[in-house]
């Protein structure tokens, strides 16, 4: 909490010379040492640094693989192929990269639907939720076009279908959309300048995902660390220093989500990709199945399960702005789901539509597939936009414990030493 | 400046017009960023194509490039015409014609989906109007959907042995480019 | 009350769900347009798996002296038959093969400024017949042979299994490292010529292949009754017999190789680094303990 009173004392002369012209030491030290972290967190909240690994994974191996990289229509596919064969460590590197964005969005959503199990989005903390909003939305955009890259047949046809998806504004303003389609695509169809365009853009927007976590973590250390108990730290005896306690935990969980990045990447790099991108693109064959990258799956079956083209395209956009303002949708007196006997079935029900959702999204667009889509498009707004307020009104929730330290050791515990002034041995 | 509250005076007026002029030369430095993303000139010099039609026996079809875009050139069997002049146009999803020339609000007849003394030819964009996919029919083997005429495999439209849209997320017929006969076997398109 | 309430509120819509979602197996069966093709055991798949040099030597013969009558294999240089992890032939012989390959590299222009067609070099890809597309279109009857060298990872198989065995499958794969599906359906293809059921019509030209979708290939059973002789009609040959299948599989193997030639340091590295991170982890884990352990 920002509140908290900085107890940052510099050791050398250096130190305090610099802290009164540049605080940065003290800025570490209050934000990534002595920041409070309640003491009941569990290991879903190690994936925030662990996101913060793989924004770290993508950018260097990023910048590496732009360095053999040729961004034109004509040797995007061979320069890919030249890094996995003939540059030292490409096999390494490029997997990496491409693994990387998929582990970054499995970690992405096991935030997001952790935040959304024990009510982060909450008061005080809807700014931060709605910032996380924004990183996910930039790291869609990201990825999409990074996607493109490879200049296979699925970047082709992905970028053809997706960047079409803007023609839908053509039954507003009859024009309006074939006119940004082609803005976007720089000629009549997606060719050489489109991919040109895209590998700029897909390089700078990592930078603006940065500037997003900087804010996500600056609101973060505003209002504080949510919990499982989602109550707020009330005495010294509910949190501890972030180093070393927090942090301990939070590299047990990086390495342990290193070994499933690991083997996906040392033994499965094609697993999560699919074969048709092995096929160089050609604008006059379209692959007969295309379906977007694993992560992208939900929201492509609740586009398809529109009837409507322009109609498809908002329910897709509406599916992740309807994050943005669910702290005010919640209706609920209490934050964490774990006292919620009635909306934590929702939960999990919503848990099993995202993921029949992605599995939907895999197959054709075919019957029965679309009416199934249909109804799980329907309950995945149904549960934000009427399950949220209703049950949260009607809803009893069960007898929260007394203070966090109460959540960990029991009622009546918490009476014995307090955790944070016994976990600064550096004071004393 | 608050502080010293003043009635409005000349040295305002300057304050807020040089103000107005550095917002509208920002807005506007900002066109060329924003233009450069648009077909440029090269891709912009229409380039026409010429096809020679006769090769194509009836019931056989080819594909040309034109723009970048592929156009689906079919010489239909008379039952292919027969069909695609049954069907009521007050049927059809889409009941423009879409073909860039006649008018923009003719109907999505048969005959207005070609030109006149050459109904046998159905010359038409390649493109799905739903998502841009390259629809199938084209080839000898390829499925051609429920109506005899082209599937697009994305996302499940059929469309008529005429082009015109009958089933599934497509919203329009497929476009017909500008084109005409330049001689009985020989059209130039665009 | 509300308790009750939210349990049966929530069995029912678990129910409803895991009742629409049986209905699928019937469609799946009726829309099976996918061919079923088998998961076959690799020396190099799994978790564990490696190249079998001398298997991939023998695919490289089939891929010699069947497949580059028509294919090409343009971005695998000769060079790389004699790298680590492939079919390490000797140098000396990658390059005597070079100097034999029958279609020759382009280059120049020359002084005269001519192109002129000379013989590969070690350095050099591994070309097909063709120059282009249209000459090989234009000499297979309007069919494209298209290049091998990416062909295992450019298709693979498709799982149409009713879901929670769809579930069941991938997991597996993924727990075991099994992602062959592209050789595995190769093999198929090459295996899979057979007689038109009954009502099929074949168009002229095409052939009647299982494991194709749509069923009809312009490639003829190039591998029927196992052209490629291992044995060289050598006296105490004990290396495999020749088969349809056993070339099949043979060639199905090198192009794996050719498509993804550093498969071998990769699991190799791989298993180092899953070593490495597996203890950091439990030392980590470890040290968490004792850090936390005043709170336990």
């Amino acid at each position: 909490m920002s509140s908290h009173e900085s107890n940052y004392q510099p050791t050398t002369r250096f130190g305090k010379w610099l802290d009164e012209r540049l605080p940065v030491n003290r800025l570490v030290y209050d934000q990534l040492v002595a920041f409070p972290t309640p003491r009941n967190l569990n290991y879903l909240w190690t994936f925030g640094g662990i996101l913060a690994l793989c924004l770290v994974v993508q950018l260097i191996t990023g910048i590496v693989l732009a360095m053999h990289y040729q961004p034109s229509g004509e040797e995007a596919f061979n320069s890919l192929d030249h890094i996995r064969r003939n540059v030292n460590y490409g096999w390494l590197i490029q997997p990496m990269h491409a693994v990387g964005a998929s582990m970054f969005f499995l970690a992405a959503y096991i935030h997001l639907f952790r935040g959304l199990y024990y009510g982060s989005y909450k008061a005080p903390r809807e700014i931060l939720w709605i910032l996380g909003v924004f990183i996910i939305l930039a790291m869609m955009a990201t990825a999409f076009m990074g996607y493109s890259l490879p200049w296979g047949q699925m970047s082709f046809w992905a970028v053809t279908v997706i960047t079409n998806l803007f023609s839908s504004l053509d039954s507003i303003i009859p024009g309006m959309g074939t006119a940004i389609v082609e803005w976007l695509w720089g000629g009549y169809s997606v060719s050489g300048t489109t991919l040109n365009r895209f590998f700029s853009l897909h390089y700078l927007l990592p930078f603006v995902i940065a500037g997003l976590v900087i804010l996500h973590i600056w609101a973060l250390h505003v209002v504080g660390q949510n919990n499982p108990a989602g109550l707020d730290i009330k005495s010294d005896s509910d949190w501890v220093p972030m180093y070393p306690y927090a942090v301990s935990k939070d590299v047990v969980g990086m390495f342990a989500f290193l070994l499933i990045f690991a083997w996906f990447m040392f033994f499965l790099p094609d697993y999560l990709g699919h074969a048709d991108n092995f096929v160089e693109a050609d604008p006059l064959v379209t692959p007969p199945h295309i379906v977007p990258e694993w992560y992208f799956l939900p929201f492509y079956a609740i586009l398809r399960a529109i009837p409507s083209k322009l109609g498809g395209v908002i329910a897709m956009f509406s599916s992740i702005l309807v994050l943005v303002f669910i702290p005010w949708l919640d209706t609920a007196r209490v934050r964490s789901a774990k006292y919620r006997p009635i909306f934590k079935w929702f939960f999990w029900l919503f848990v099993i539509t995202c993921i029949a959702l992605g599995y939907l999204g895999a197959l054709p667009a075919e019957e029965p597939y679309v009416t199934y889509a249909r109804l799980f498009t329907a309950y995945y707004f149904a549960f934000f936009l009427i399950i949220m307020p209703i049950v949260g009104i009607i809803e009893t929730p069960k007898k929260l414990p007394g203070s966090i330290t109460e959540d960990v050791l029991g009622p009546g515990g918490g009476k014995g030493a307090s955790a944070g002034a016994a976990a600064a041995p550096e004071k004393r | 400046m608050s502080s010293h509250a003043e009635e409005p005076n000349r040295r305002d007026f300057i304050v807020l017009a040089g103000s107005a002029f550095a917002a509208v030369g920002a807005a506007i430095s900002l066109w060329p960023f924003i233009q450069q993303m648009n077909p440029d000139s090269s891709a912009l010099a229409l380039a026409s194509v010429e096809v020679d039609l006769s090769p194509v026996a009836s019931g056989q079809a080819i594909t040309v490039m034109w723009r970048g875009k592929p156009v689906f050139i079919r010489n239909r069997t008379e039952e292919e015409v027969k069909a695609a002049k049954d069907f009521p146009v007050a049927d059809l999803p889409d009941e423009v014609a879409r073909n860039a020339n006649v008018a923009a609000d003719a109907t999505a007849t048969d005959e207005n989906r070609t030109l006149p003394g050459h109904e046998n030819w159905l010359i038409a964009i390649g493109i799905c109007t739903h998502l841009g996919c390259i629809p199938k029919g084209q080839k000898i083997g390829d499925e051609r959907g429920d109506f005899g005429g082209w599937f697009c495999p994305c996302h499940g439209s059929h469309y008529d042995t005429a082009g015109r849209i009958r089933k599934g997320p497509a919203p329009r017929n497929l476009d017909i480019p500008p084109y005409a006969f330049v001689s009985d076997t020989q059209i130039k398109i665009g | 009350m509300t308790k009750t309430l939210a349990k049966s509120l929530g069995l029912v819509a678990v129910v409803a769900i895991a009742g629409s979602l049986t209905l699928a197996p019937a469609s799946f069966a009726a829309g099976g347009e996918q061919p079923h093709i088998e998961h076959q055991r690799w020396p190099f798949s799994g978790i564990f798996g490696q190249y079998d040099s001398a298997q991939l030597q023998r695919g490289f013969r089939v891929y010699k002296e069947v497949c580059s009558a028509c294919h090409g294999l343009k971005r695998v240089a000769f060079r790389s038959l004699s790298e680590p992890g492939g079919p390490q032939f000797s140098e000396d012989s990658v390059k005597a093969l070079a100097a034999e390959w029958p279609n020759q590299i382009t280059d120049g222009p020359n002084d005269e400024g001519e192109m002129f067609d000379r013989a590969p070099r070690p350095s050099d890809p591994i070309l097909g017949p063709y120059k282009n597309d249209k000459a090989a279109r234009a000499a297979q009857n309007g069919a494209l042979p298209p290049d091998l060298s990416l062909i295992t990872r450019a298709r693979n198989t498709h799982n149409d299994a009713w879901f929670p065995v769809h579930f069941y499958l991938m997991a597996k794969d993924v727990f075991t490292g099994y992602q062959e599906g592209g050789a595995n359906y190769l093999y198929a293809l090459l295996t899979g010529y057979h007689e038109p059921p009954e009502g099929f019509t074949v168009n002229e030209g095409m052939n009647y292949n299982a494991a194709f979708p749509g069923h009809q290939i312009a490639m003829p059973n190039v591998l029927d009754g196992g052209p490629v002789d291992y044995s060289d009609g050598q006296e105490g040959y004990n290396g495999p017999a020749s088969s349809l299948e056993q070339n099949a599989k043979d060639v199905s193997a090198f192009l794996s190789w050719a498509a993804d030639p550093t498969l071998n340091t990769r699991k190799q590295i791989g298993w180092q680094v899953m070593l490495y991170l597996l203890i950091t982890t439990i030392l980590l884990y470890a040290g968490k303990r004792r850090i936390w352990a005043k709170f336990h």
